[in-house]
């Protein structure tokens, strides 16, 4: 092998695909998408890492009011977590069925993905609505704030991926597994694997820091 | 000799390219460890498995452990040379991340250490 021949394998010329290395002009469509949307993704964690602080440094200050021992049912809290594990977990075999052109798995890990983020909510929004009754809402504490901004947020973020699931679904339906919709499901799976990562820190931190024996 | 096998593509968060028969097997195994993290984060918390002022920091490592597993198998992120920038980009974000976190708990603990008693 020449010299010359190594020099056009390690450029990428030959292939006229980006080698990784800033060789051979531009990164597929698909991995320029994808990495900007993990900046995002990045930027999303710095904008809760500012409410993790607020909520570290308010946790204590109850006012006289209920502590996070007091309110918290761990049941519950391990049962969200397992649903969110799961839904990451069918998330993720649903963009491998997607990837590999497979509508009908896909539709069904969607379902799943669908249904174990919601029972999610649904967990979570009764027990806000419990600790709202328990004359424990936002305003009563600098704690019950952070705690209410903190979980609340990332509430916002399992709904607004929810709503996000069903416009994919639908597109999957109507335009089919091409490529402009296998990178929206790219994106899509990043964001949700990261809200994870997010409540991996929150049952730590608010739930189980909260209330250990 | 075809030179090609050594080069890399360039690769992002979320994607396997290279190995799509081992992601089902991957997707599984970062489950079963985010299960099993999962579990004794919670046993730790309620028992006193661990000496019991070491709990806090029995949950932070378990809690970056679990963290590890989301990046490594359900992201596929790794060592590898064409994961250099999604790396960068994370350790960047780990940074600010440190530093909001750290800095509000000690610069706030200082301010009420300082605090006229009331």
């Amino acid at each position: 092998m020449t010299i010359a021949t190594i020099d056009t394998v390690s450029t990428g010329v030959r292939t006229g695909l980006a080698r990784g290395r800033g060789g051979g002009g531009p990164a597929p469509k698909r991995i320029v998408v994808a990495y900007g949307f993990w900046i995002f993704i990045l930027s999303d964690i710095v904008m809760f890492s500012g409410l993790f602080a607020a909520y570290a440094v308010l946790s204590g200050n109850t006012a006289g009011g209920p502590t996070g021992a007091e309110l918290f049912n761990l049941r519950n809290v391990f049962i969200e977590t397992m649903c969110l594990l799961f839904s990451s977990y069918t998330c993720g075999l649903g963009a491998l069925s997607a990837e590999r052109r497979q509508p009908g798995r896909f539709y069904l890990f969607a379902a799943l993905t669908f249904v174990l983020g919601a029972a999610f909510l649904f967990i979570e929004a009764s027990e806000f609505a419990g600790m709202v009754a328990k004359g424990a809402g936002p305003s009563r504490s600098g704690f019950l704030s952070g705690f209410f901004t903190l979980v609340g947020t990332h509430g916002v973020h399992v709904t607004s991926g929810l709503i996000w699931l069903i416009y994919l679904v639908a597109q999957v339906v109507v335009k089919g597994l091409r490529a402009a919709v296998l990178r929206r499901l790219l994106c899509w799976s990043l964001f949700w694997h990261a809200l994870d990562i997010v409540w991996v820190g929150v049952f730590t931190l608010v739930y189980l820091m909260g209330d250990f024996r | 000799m075809d030179g090609s096998e050594r080069v890399f593509d360039d690769r992002t968060p979320g994607v396997e390219e290279h190995e799509p028969t081992a992601s089902v097997l991957s997707y599984t195994a970062g489950l079963a460890l985010a299960i099993l993290a999962t579990i004794l984060s919670f046993v730790v918390s309620q028992t006193h498995l661990l000496w019991p002022p070491g709990i806090p920091v029995g949950l932070i490592v378990l809690a970056f452990a679990q963290i590890g597993v989301h990046l490594v198998f359900f992201l596929h992120l790794g060592s590898a040379p064409d994961n250099t920038n999604n790396i960068l980009a994370l350790a960047f974000g780990v940074l600010i991340v440190f530093l909001v976190i750290t800095g509000s708990i000690w610069i706030i603990a200082n301010l009420n250490a300082n605090m006229m008693p009331m």
